[in-house]
């Protein structure tokens, strides 16, 4: 099974070899009037996308798409899943050899199975140089020993989202923009009823995203850059110190909070502070139900960055979702015109603007558009791409850190010392002890 | 003429070998067999095997592995959130485990008495059997919600409590919640079977324990459980099974937290295997359920199902 599985994945890397050199032959010209590929005779699409969190996203995604299928004739079928069961379908289609054409994978996935991908760097450096060059963050996911094995679709940014008239009420005219003055900030809102709330649970995107920022705010790291565990750390001490005095006046349970939870509590009007995608605040403004409680609130709420810490710079985890072509499709040049044609103007930019603040640009020509600056509270997550930090900073992207986040090592850490189960030393040493298990080899 | 005898000659011989290897019960059988033992062989010999096989290897996702003899598992010995998901599983199993078979048949009890709208009742009872995992799962994330829990809130209403129980937050509570919502979804299951069971025990036998002056206590110990253990050690081999491996309800309201206080073994191998990548781990931590489930069924088979213990002797 094993052996004929590998054959066919090696029969079909062969015929797409083939098909890419017979395509090369019949492209027209690249340097004169941009890069175009001409894809196969009677080719279809599978593209397998996770699900959206906001309806504008795949509203105008399947719109670009027909402009697609229009200019090109080749049917493209979109498939979504919920997001955290992308990557097991990546996973499995990677290793099967059969699946969708095309994925939107999340993290690390691309340099999990980079092999398995096809080689997109021709089309990475033309999209670079035409639209101004790629952010470093999302193209770190995207690109493995100098070459893309995939294109670096979108950051989905992450701030704070506060209830502006409890923080002034608690005395303060506006955000604090240090880890200090959020502390104080924090314990005055719990004096005044509004507690902040910050996901201490196995929420894969706000409990990473939490996780990252108290470690790193505080200049502390998971891994050195030859990825050798460097959690044990002074600065590490540091960060679950703050972590356990920030926690004392959350409200609580947030140890048990999943990616939901924050949200709704937020939008019941139970906290005043959380972190999160645009989403929280979108759901407010949209308003489905014209519930004139939540017409209030949407009213109430500003987004600002997390806090600098002692470090001096921010530095955020973020989610980043990259587009790949897998190596076993029959039709690479019209996965890559497909993504080409989705990436260049118009497309890219409709859907950025669609996607209301959710999907950050990431090629820095489309900086400037216009969704960043239409509401106040979008400014917040316009330069996600810009500054974000991959997972396993300050090592290399690949199994180790995929699968050190994936264990839930740092999330854990600081669970385990604000609930009082460890003393920050042990916790700390626990992480390193687990973060070495993935980080052996 | 040559032709014609040589046909009538080896007809009858051609078709005896035929007979014969249709009347062969050896033959036939293995011919009946196949279907069944080609499905098993496809479907779970096959699969167990490649897990057992991935379990030995230093497979990953997208990438072949090479054998790596007992690597996963020392590794495993010295992860102390493997074996904090092993006594979690252990504690999940048998708490769950005790809890359904005393309530599934103090239920099967209840049902099999005569009751207005019997069967109206024993529909009723089978539903949370029926609603789909995930489903249940869902309300009873709701109802352990730490902001917004319907437990919290009404006990609150009623003034006994102070603030709001944080079910899912605090590693006891959390493993009472979800053996609990476990507990709430496996009823059905014993207490339907159990039922089917009580009403295969003849009507006479009761008649003749009451002329004997046995009270309900006695009828139900010694002629009630005796002929009910068979049916009793099926259904809890079945149900210790479906404990141990379960997954959706883990998954759905916790996903092994606070700090992995609730992880069971599959939900750990499902994160390291898939989420993390690291498929062989992810195979290993599976594998090494095999030998707990083993156990269970042996005891079943050799334990529960022993004459002299249905009864009701020592050995």
């Amino acid at each position: 099974m094993d052996f004929s599985r590998r054959d066919v994945i090696k029969t079909t890397a062969g015929l797409a070899a083939g098909a890419l050199g017979a395509s090369a032959l019949g492209r027209s010209a690249f340097a004169q009037d941009g890069l175009k590929y001409q894809p196969e005779e009677g080719a279809t699409l599978r593209l397998l996308r996770w699900s959206p969190f906001v309806q504008g996203d795949e509203d105008q995604w399947l719109a670009n798409t027909q402009r697609f299928t229009e200019a090109t004739g080749i049917q493209v079928r979109v498939d979504k899943e919920s997001w955290e069961d992308i990557r097991p379908k990546a996973a499995v289609a990677a290793n099967v050899g059969s699946g969708p054409d095309l994925m939107f994978v999340w993290f690390d996935d691309p340099h999990q199975y980079p092999d398995k991908l096809h080689d997109v760097t021709e089309l990475g450096d033309y999209l670079g140089n035409k639209y101004g060059g790629w952010y470093e963050g999302p193209k770190s996911y995207a690109t493995r020993d100098g070459k893309f094995v995939g294109l670096p679709l979108a950051t989905i940014g992450n701030a704070i989202v506060y209830r502006d008239s409890w923080v002034k009420e608690a005395g303060f005219s506006e955000f604090p923009k240090d880890t200090a003055g959020f502390l104080e900030l924090a314990k005055a809102l719990q004096g005044t009823g509004h507690p902040v709330g910050f996901t201490h649970g196995h929420g894969v995107g706000d409990g990473n995203n939490y996780a990252h920022w108290l470690l790193w705010s505080h200049g502390g790291k998971m891994v050195d850059e030859a990825g050798n565990v460097a959690i044990n750390s002074p600065e590490t001490l540091k960060a679950i110190e703050y972590a356990m005095e920030l926690y004392k006046t959350f409200i609580p349970g947030t140890e048990s909070w999943l990616d939901v939870n924050n949200n709704r509590a937020f939008l019941a009007g139970e906290l005043s502070v959380i972190a999160n995608g645009i989403s929280a605040y979108n759901t407010a403004k949209i308003n489905k139900d014209n519930d004139p409680k939540l017409t209030e609130i949407a009213k109430d709420i500003r987004t600002t960055n997390l806090p600098v810490g002692p470090a001096g710079q921010s530095a955020e985890l973020f989610q980043v979702t990259t587009a790949v072509i897998f190596d076993y499709t029959p039709y690479p040049n019209a996965a890559k015109e497909y993504l080409r044609f989705m990436f260049e103007e118009p497309q890219m930019p409709d859907w950025i603007t669609s996607s209301a603040g959710y999907c950050c640009q990431t090629l820095k020509a489309y900086a400037d558009n216009p969704v960043w600056t239409a509401d106040p509270n979008n400014a917040a997550y316009a330069k996600a791409s810009e500054t974000l930090r991959p997972n396993g900073y300050a090592g290399p992207l690949g199994y180790a850190s995929a699968a050190t986040m994936a264990d839930y090592v740092l999330v854990d850490m600081f669970a385990k010392a604000v609930t009082g189960q460890a003393t920050p030393q042990e916790a700390m040493e626990e992480a390193e002890k687990r973060a070495n298990r993935y980080y052996r080899v | 003429m040559v032709t014609y005898d040589s046909v009538r000659v080896s007809a009858p011989h051609r078709s005896s070998a035929l007979s014969r290897l249709v009347q062969s019960r050896n033959a036939l059988g293995l011919a009946f067999m196949l279907p069944a033992s080609a499905l098993l062989l496809v479907f779970l010999t096959y699969p167990l095997g490649l897990g057992v096989w991935l379990g030995f290897t230093d497979t990953r996702v997208g990438r072949p592995g090479i054998f790596i003899g007992a690597e996963n598992y020392r590794f495993l010995w010295d992860d102390s959130v493997f074996w904090l998901s092993v006594f979690n599983t252990l504690l999940y199993t048998v708490t769950a485990s005790i809890l359904k078979f005393a309530l599934g048949l103090w239920l099967a009890l209840i049902l099999n008495e005569n009751l207005p709208f019997k069967s109206f009742f024993r529909a009723i009872v089978l539903l949370p059997w029926v609603v789909p995992t995930v489903l249940s799962a869902i309300a009873f994330w709701w109802i352990y919600d730490a902001q917004f829990s319907i437990l919290s809130w009404g006990l609150q209403e009623l003034g006994l409590i102070e603030g709001r129980i944080n079910f899912l937050g605090d590693p006891e509570n959390a493993r009472a919640s979800v053996i609990a919502a476990n507990v709430w979804r496996g009823i059905p299951f014993v207490a339907i079977t159990l039922l089917a069971g009580l009403q295969t025990i003849s009507p006479s036998l009761y008649e003749a324990a009451t002329l004997d002056g046995a009270t309900s206590w006695q009828r139900f110990r010694f002629v009630t459980l005796p002929l009910l253990t068979p049916i009793i050690a099926i259904v809890m081999t079945f149900s210790v099974l479906f404990t141990f491996t379960d997954f959706q309800l883990i998954y759905v309201l916790t996903r092994g937290g606070p700090v992995n206080a609730t992880h069971l073994m599959a939900t750990l191998s499902f994160q390291r295997g898939i989420s993390g990548g690291n498929l062989g781990e992810g195979a290993a931590i599976a594998v090494a359920m095999i030998p707990f489930l083993l156990a269970a069924i042996l005891f079943s088979y050799f334990g529960l199902q022993r004459r002299k213990w249905q009864q009701g002797g020592g050995d």
